[in-house]
């Protein structure tokens, strides 16, 4: 598998305290652990399974994801612009990878 | 004149074409979880404390093509402040292998209890979610999938 790919798109200004939508991405397969190859040999499990969103080190909010998330999960989620600062988006593979991806947004 | 490929080989190839796309689906003949499953996960997680219906908004294809691929969208009304906001919602679909789909925790840093997300459904089902306030009060909401899987109708 090549390695998982984050990508995220959100504005790079807002205006203070103004809520904006931002859309993430991250090619990864999200085998379930069910199917089978083509020799009938199951394929271990590997999934993404928590996404977490911070802005300057403080939580917003996280996502537990299961099996049943699709391939290259997409997440779309909302939030505030409360100061300048940089957003931190990470996502934890099963086999103990962790991608991330950060985000400068300026008030103004 | 022969064809590039033989009648031999162009059976093998939709044979393996047809093996590609059963192991791609999502094994139909695993065991599958059933509504009863769900009730025991919500149960294991918040007990016999009293669920309401409402306050989600859960927006969910009625008819999914592809079950593989099937948008859901939730937002759940709440002012979102230090004092009244969305803890968790967990999402379950009764008829997946494994009935957990996702669970969301958002914080008074999020100005809505809102996301946008893509499950895999193994067949036609109900999506449960259940909302966790933060003073305790618990909501669900519930909207059934039907999916088509290979165009052979749901």
């Amino acid at each position: 598998m090549s390695n998982p790919t984050p990508r995220v798109r959100m504005p790079t200004t807002a205006k203070k305290d103004e809520v904006i939508e931002v859309k993430t991405l991250i090619s990864h397969e999200m085998e379930t652990g069910l199917r089978k190859d083509a020799n009938g040999t199951p394929v271990p499990r590997r999934i993404i399974k928590q996404f977490v969103a911070k802005f300057n080190g403080r939580e917003i909010m996280k996502a537990d994801w299961h099996t049943a998330i699709s391939a290259n999960p997409y997440q779309a989620f909302f939030v505030k612009v409360p100061e300048s600062g940089t957003f931190e988006f990470t996502w934890q593979d099963d086999n103990g990878s962790v991608y991330k991806s950060e985000h400068k947004v300026t008030v103004g | 004149m022969a064809s590039i490929l033989g009648s031999q080989t162009r059976r093998d190839f939709v044979a393996a074409a047809g093996t590609t796309i059963a192991t791609a689906a999502l094994l139909p003949s695993a065991a599958l979880a059933k509504p009863e499953d769900v009730v025991a996960e919500i149960k294991k997680l918040y007990g016999d404390k009293p669920i309401a219906a409402g306050k989600i908004k859960l927006d969910l294809p009625t008819i999914a093509e592809n079950g593989l691929v099937v948008p859901l969208n939730f937002e759940v009304e709440s002012p979102m402040s230090e004092k009244d906001y969305v803890k968790a919602v967990h999402f379950y679909a009764d008829g997946n292998p494994n009935p957990a789909i996702a669970n969301f925790y958002f914080t008074p840093m999020s100005p809505k209890a809102s996301a946008q997300i893509r499950i895999r459904l193994a067949q036609t089902q109900n999506i449960v979610a259940v909302a966790e306030m933060s003073d305790g009060r618990l909501y669900t909401a519930k909207k059934e999938v039907k999916v088509t899987i290979g165009g052979c109708g749901g």
